[in-house]
């Protein structure tokens, strides 16, 4: 019955949960208000109003349709906080806050989107970036893959900072923040079909905090990028065409943890096309690497943080990687969909 | 470190290919050609080429077996994929590949037929298990290495007696493809084969010795980890300048010279030579392919839908069978770059990771770099 409480343990998402009455409203406020509880959503309204400070804002919106909804390491909540975070702090910019849109297939059990939606305002509050608005749909059984979030987010530039893929020039240093693969190998860990079993963790978290130790210490920051889908060659690919500049990598440089290196030699698969969710690759002046290092790896999430290469002069905008023995090849964007559906 | 890592070690690399260059004669040329698709990718992969002598050059074979696969077997896949009821089990490799008119089995796939990308025959079997009202396919490609899981697919198949598998069988064999390289007079001869060190493990390396007898070709026998095909080269290159044609192992912690006895019953006891079978690039080779024996009938797709059996015309412009034959350069194709990329491949060398055309274009930094630095 879709009138009395939820009933979180054998209760499913029915078409009524999204019709506007009664179920829709115990819904919010059993799940959406109990979790993501702030000022902002208690306030009732359809939308979320706050004040801006002058200067530069941000904004980026990001449809997560992971499979598994759940995988080590996270579950498409914590991921839609995070991945959303990520692209406002990718401007250099501090995030502010978030709107969250579900789309529910029906059928799908209460206690799952329960967990989706703690862990949606888990992410939030630790991450410091409130959801001020929201929105619920509820889809016929077969019309949806269990649930669907869209996640926007603001955020704020600070003064000085001009973070752009446009902005890489010859002999400016490339960094990496940490080992890749992590959230893909996690992801693909958990696949039916795959037949593979691995301990890794997604690697996925929230960058800002990073990031605006990376801009305060080295405000003349050229260029940062989260290297989601198509991995750490789509994302030094887009600066490097963005910038009309090339890339020369040094594969030794590159951290690959060993399991992940395993689990992509087992299933075909260059680390370098494998998604990241809580790395960012960062192009800063030659003289300003050494800070921007040191910097990073005062951080949690920057402990690891390497250079990994330098931009050269090259109208065609290649990424070039340099092997272990001196040969030389593209890091070519991946074609196809080896991946479907990690984020 | 692992055992791995060691076939990897840079200082070790380095120190094999100084001695390569170092046994090298000046004056000679050694075409050599890696005949397996697995080389190929390591050796674009870790740019291998690059730390070889320019005397030594390696020419790709025909080793990959999404390359060699006509066009007209992928219409016969996509033929079955369009049938209601079925799921097509493929390998992701296969997925990309034009088929006639450029229609691939991802179009199919958008277009509404169920293909199902696996790893293995075995997840093709459980498709089977799990879909019992509809006929799951099992696209089956591949060399000696993949041919054994098939043929244990089907066997278990006719042990659970699951009557709504089939395999549409298109694996081939290594020893003709090459004796059909060997035997064309009309390309320029090669001086040494690496030989593929998967496909080995099932067939041995006594296979091979009709090539270094009959042809005089040397073939070394090697894995695929930058320390194996380096000291593939340094066999072949040692063989070349003795004037002696023969067979080495340089896959010893792999493979011994008998192979895999028990895998090639099973392949006999489930599979027959066919009389013919039309490569790509390589043209009709006898008794190079494998079908279903009639003793697994029931499981051959191939006796349960009417196939076209229409040769279909290779795309226009692609010369994706003269780059399996390892007589045409793929940047020597008027398409390679332009038309066809990795992104929008028209031939399927351009499409697997294991094809010349796609090796060569993650080379293709490397070679521009390389002929700058010639001009200055």
């Amino acid at each position: 019955m879709t009138d009395s409480a939820l009933d979180l343990e054998n209760g499913r998402v029915e078409l009524g949960h999204g019709g506007g009455g009664r179920a829709m409203a115990r819904l919010v406020d059993e799940l959406f208000r109990a979790h993501l509880d702030n000022p902002f959503l208690a306030e009732g309204n359809d939308f979320g109003a706050f004040d801006v400070p002058g200067g530069r804002m941000v904004m980026s919106t990001d449809g997560h349709v992971i499979q598994p909804l759940f995988f080590p390491g996270g579950d498409i909540g914590s991921l839609a906080v995070h991945g959303t975070i990520n692209d406002v702090s990718m401007a250099g910019a501090r995030p502010l806050y978030l709107a969250l849109g579900l789309v529910l297939e029906e059928g799908l059990p209460l206690r799952d989107l329960a967990a989706v939606v703690e862990s949606v305002g888990r992410a939030a509050r630790a991450a410091g970036v409130p959801v001020v608005t929201g929105d619920t749909k509820v889809v016929e059984r077969g019309k949806a893959d269990g649930l669907y979030i869209t996640t926007t987010g603001v955020g704020l530039v600070p003064p000085g900072v001009e973070v752009g893929g446009a902005n890489a020039r010859p002999g400016d240093a490339v960094v990496l923040s940490g080992p890749i693969g992590e959230h893909g190998v996690a992801v693909l860990s958990r696949r039916e079909g795959l037949g593979f079993e691995s301990d890794v963790v997604s690697d996925s978290a929230p960058l800002h905090g990073l990031v605006s130790r990376m801009v305060e210490a080295v405000p003349e920051l050229r260029c940062l990028r989260d290297p989601t889908r198509g991995g750490v060659a789509a994302a030094l690919n887009e600066i490097a065409q963005q910038s009309g500049v090339g890339m020369l990598l040094r594969e030794s440089a590159i951290p690959v943890r060993a399991p992940v290196r395993g689990a992509c030699e087992l299933l075909g698969l260059d680390p370098l096309h494998v998604a990241n969710e809580g790395r960012l690759v960062a192009v800063c002046p030659p003289g300003r690497v050494d800070a921007l290092l040191a910097t990073m790896q005062t951080h949690p999430l920057g402990r690891d943080a390497v250079r990994i290469g330098e931009m050269v002069h090259d109208d065609h905008g290649f990424v070039e990687l340099e092997t272990a023995y001196g040969g030389r090849h593209l890091v070519d964007w991946l074609s196809g969909e080896a991946l479907p559906r990690i984020c | 470190m692992t055992a791995g890592d060691a076939f990897r070690d840079p200082g070790r690399v380095k120190d094999l290919a100084a001695t390569i260059a170092g046994t090298v004669a000046p004056e000679a040329t050694y075409r050599l050609m890696e005949f397996c698709g697995g080389h190929t990718h390591a050796i674009a992969r870790h740019g291998l080429d690059a730390l070889l002598p320019p005397q030594v050059r390696l020419i790709h074979g025909p080793g990959c077996p999404v390359c060699v696969l006509p066009v007209s077997r992928l219409a016969g896949a996509l033929h079955i994929a369009d049938q209601p009821g079925t799921i097509l089990a493929t390998y992701g490799d296969m997925i990309r590949v034009p088929g006639p008119e450029g229609r691939s089995l991802m179009r199919a796939k958008a277009d509404g037929a169920d293909v199902r990308i696996v790893y293995s025959p075995l997840d093709a079997l459980t498709l089977a298990r799990d879909n019992p009202d509809r006929t799951v396919v099992f696209f089956a490609i591949g060399f000696e290495t993949t041919t054994p899981p098939t043929a244990v697919a089907v066997q278990q198949a006719a042990a659970e007696g699951l009557a709504n598998f089939r395999v549409f069988c298109n694996h081939v064999m290594t020893p003709p493809a090459m004796r059909g390289i060997l035997d064309d007079t009309t390309a320029p001869p090669l001086d040494g084969i690496i030989g593929p060190g998967h496909v080995s493990t099932i067939i041995g390396t006594e296979p091979y010795r009709e090539f270094a007898e009959g042809h005089g070709v040397p073939v070394a026998v090697t894995g695929f980890e930058p320390l194996d095909l380096l000291h593939a080269v340094y066999l072949l290159v040692k063989r070349v300048n003795a004037g002696e044609a023969g067979v080495d192992n340089a896959y010893g912690r792999a493979l011994d010279a008998d192979g895999n006895p028990q895998a090639r019953r099973v392949i006999d006891a489930v599979f027959i030579p066919r009389e013919s079978f039309a490569w790509r690039g390589l043209g009709h080779l006898p008794h190079s392919a494998l079908a279903l024996r009639d003793t697994c009938a029931a499981f051959d797709a191939e006796r349960t839908f009417s196939l076209p059996d229409t040769p279909e015309p290779e795309p226009r412009g692609c010369a994706c069978p003269g780059v399996i034959r390892g007589r045409v350069a793929p940047e020597a194709c008027r398409l390679f770059g332009t038309e066809c990329t990795p992104e929008n491949p028209v031939g399927a060398c351009m499409v697997s990771s294991e094809g010349a055309c796609a090796a060569r274009w993650r080379r293709r930094g490397a070679g521009r770099k390389s002929a700058a630095e010639g001009a200055a």
